[in-house]
């Protein structure tokens, strides 16, 4: 007897790829980037990230990459911007759980920028 | 919940020796300590070749590459580069932050090279089944067991061109048809793992980072020749690649993807490892294969060859580690895919170990048909200390050397052969001006000495012969018929030899006569090692008019050889002299020179 039948190796293969998928940065044109200083994670940056990560990952989008930066400060954070070849740079204010879920859902899957948490970046010069 | 960063720490013996394991564990305990263990995953993966600059740790998704770590670097980078989301600069590679929204770009190192035989070094960890699985793993086996005959194997072979990576080259897709078509019930599959050219870690590094891939390479040859048992004759100073195989053994038996019925196929098949003691000739196949006997390592005459009678006196495919790394992908992506890289004489990638004086050693993955320049320059970055680059060593101990005029070949099995050197399993030695190629021949000479294992005449007395008249030319008592010697001794040893080992033992001397003689006239007739590597042919001497006589080096010499006042130029007694070159590196004023 098998102890490994065809079905099960593939069933491995498919579970796995995916986690190895992920690893894979190469190809992907979309960035979030998640401003993450001790200020922005005091407004609940984390939880923002988190959350961005999870719908990321339950939606399946491979053409996401997040990473973190320092803080965005003077801006209304937790900051958010979001970069892709058709919509350009993008950044996000305030952006707390439920913004975060819209963010996903409009900008990252469907491509629509979310107008209403959209904000300019200000500077610290200014 | 899944991981927002996964940390790839290298696995191989070059960065394990560099602490790279306490390192692992080190990430692993910040990790936890700082409260993130959920959000990072850190991999022990197998060699990324940037030797040079190990231990290597890469973080993704950020692709941020950090060289040269230390266990005590683990907090820094969990708290700011995990938590915070900021690089490390002062441990990044290029000593600067990737620019956001940037396609992430491969550094130069890797920037001309294509890995096929590396494809999962440095990108799974070697020690668990289900990453190499996810890679692809074991889909090549799947189709040779269910969907091709044994005959489709040879013909897909036979269309990718892949020649034996160990050195000669000869047709994989031959010898495999040569062992199927022997009308015998047992049969044996042997992986030639004993890699012994001085400086070269192509096959160990391959069985450290993905030893999966020539388990499943094998199992596939057992099919399509009809073998049931496979062996692995590994030396045993690769203790990591030893475990590496052994772990990666248990699994696929776990999983049934080695023993009995695979995959509920019908088809057995198993593999033992056999460990050499580290005889270099026991890399020859006939003595490889009278090692796995249990006999001494000794080369046999061929024909019969083993694909007809090998081990036991049953028919055997023997293959080398980087070729058996080649065969699952070609099964997977089709032999024209294979044959569509490389050149029209030699198909797909060479895997070389690039050592000696480089800016960037390490291991190097490029198609056949780039020029060594390519190999030295852009990859390796040239010649180390802006020192001028004099030759390279190809091939190792059966190989010649390559020089300037020729950087600029192509490199493939017979481009290297027309110029004097070849292929060989891989080795790749730079030299720099301050290597007196006579020496760098008599070490050659002196290694396969030492390894011949003195069953035939040519090979045992031709080899010491040749040795001692080099060693005679390097103590400044080489005479003008020598090189003719030479040249008489050579022609027997390569007609007369067993074995490739004898057969090619006069290589490294004939390549370096043909390019260098002038090297050779100069310790001849002049009795003069230009390089100054030579020490019966060289005198060290004080320069008085740069030395300022502040003894330093009078201080320094350990056999009292030079005396003068202070502030005076001082003078070396040449007849006391050990030409340790002590006091030119102790000289701040290069006043002493080498005649």
């Amino acid at each position: 007897m098998a102890k490994l039948s065809l079905s099960e190796l593939h069933e491995i293969r498919s579970r796995e790829e995916r986690n190895l998928k992920k690893r894979d940065i190469h190809g992907r044109s979309v960035h979030v980037v998640v401003a993450m200083g001790t200020s922005g994670i005091d407004a609940g940056a984390k939880l923002t990230l988190n959350t961005i990560a999870d719908d990321v990952e339950k939606l399946g989008l491979e053409n996401v990459i997040i990473t973190q930066t320092g803080s965005a400060a003077p801006n209304p954070e937790p900051v958010v911007e979001v970069y892709s070849p058709q919509s350009g740079l993008v950044v996000y204010g305030s952006v707390d759980k439920e913004a975060a879920h819209r963010i996903v859902s409009e900008h990252l899957r469907d491509g629509r920028i979310v107008d209403d948490l959209r904000i300019e970046i200000k500077t610290k010069e200014q | 919940m899944g991981f927002r960063n996964y940390i790839l720490v290298c696995g191989g013996t070059g960065c394990e020796s560099s602490r790279s394991d306490q390192i692992y564990h080190a990430l692993i305990d910040e990790a936890e300590a700082q409260g993130v263990a959920d959000q990072v995953q850190v991999i022990k993966t197998g060699c990324f070749g940037f030797c040079e600059q190990g231990p290597i740790v890469k973080i993704l998704p950020e692709d941020s590459f950090y060289v040269q770590v230390k266990p005590e670097d683990a907090k820094e980078l969990i708290a700011e580069h995990v938590i915070k989301g900021r690089e490390v600069t002062r441990l990044l590679y290029n000593k600067a932050p990737r620019k956001a929204y940037e396609e992430v770009e491969d550094i130069g190192f890797y920037k001309k090279q294509q890995r096929i035989v590396l494809r999962n070094c440095g990108s799974i960890d070697p020690e668990n089944i289900d990453e190499y699985i996810a890679a692809v793993g074991y889909k090549a086996l799947e189709k040779v067991l269910f969907e091709m005959t044994p005959d489709d194997v040879i013909a897909e072979l036979k269309t990718a061109g892949l020649r034996g990576r160990g050195g000669a080259g000869f047709p994989t897709w031959m010898k495999w048809n040569f062992t199927k078509q022997e009308n015998n019930p047992v049969k044996y599959v042997v992986c030639n793992a004993d890699e012994g050219d001085p400086g070269a870690y192509m096959d160990r590094s391959t069985l450290e980072g993905d030893p999966h891939s020539v388990l499943e390479a094998m199992t596939i040859c057992g099919k399509t020749v009809g073998a049931h048992q496979g062996f692995i004759y590994i030396r045993a100073e690769y203790p990591l690649a030893i475990h590496r195989l052994e772990v990666a053994m248990k699994q696929a038996r776990e999983y049934g993807l080695l023993g009995k019925d695979i995959l509920g196929s019908g088809f057995d098949y198993d593999i033992e490892i056999r460990l050499g003691a580290g005889a270099f000739v026991c890399g020859e196949e006939t003595a490889l294969l009278q090692s796995i006997e249990g006999h001494r390592g000794m080369p046999k005459p061929r024909p019969p060859f083993p694909a007809s009678k090998g081990l036991w006196g049953k028919p055997t495919v023997i293959n080398n580690v980087e070729t058996w790394a080649n065969v699952a992908q070609i099964i997977n992506n089709g032999g024209e895919w294979f044959a569509s890289i490389g050149t029209p004489d030699s198909h797909g990638t060479k895997v070389f170990a690039l050592t000696g004086k480089i800016c960037n050693s390490g291991l190097v993955e490029v198609p056949m048909g780039t020029t060594l320049r390519e190999i030295v320059y852009d990859i390796g970055g040239g010649i180390a200390h802006g020192k001028k680059f004099k030759a390279v060593q190809t091939g190792g101990p059966s190989g010649g050397v390559i020089t300037e005029e020729n950087l600029d070949t192509p490199i493939d099995f017979g481009g290297l052969q027309k110029i004097g050197s070849m292929m060989g399993s891989g080795g790749m030695i730079v030299m720099d001006e301050d290597d007196c190629i006579v020496d760098v021949a008599k070490f050659y000479l002196n290694f396969t000495v030492d390894e011949s294992c003195g069953k035939c005449a040519p090979c045992r007395i031709g080899g010491k012969s040749l040795c001692n008249i080099l060693e005679k030319i390097t103590q400044g008592k080489g005479e003008e018929k020598d090189i003719e010697q030479i040249q008489q001794i050579a022609h027997a040893m390569r007609i007369g030899s067993l074995c490739a080992l004898g057969q090619t033992a006069p290589n490294p001397v004939l390549s370096s006569l043909r390019y260098f003689p002038e090297e050779y006239e100069a310790h001849i007739v002049d009795k003069k090692c230009p390089s100054g590597k030579c020490k019966k042919l060289i005198s060290y001497e004080i320069n008085p008019s740069k030395c300022i006589g502040c003894t330093a080096c009078a201080r320094k010499c350990p056999v009292g050889a030079i005396s003068g006042e202070v502030k005076h130029p001082h003078k070396i007694n040449g007849n006391v002299c050990i030409k340790c070159g002590v006091c030119k590196e102790t000289c701040k004023f290069s006043a002493i020179e080498i005649h």
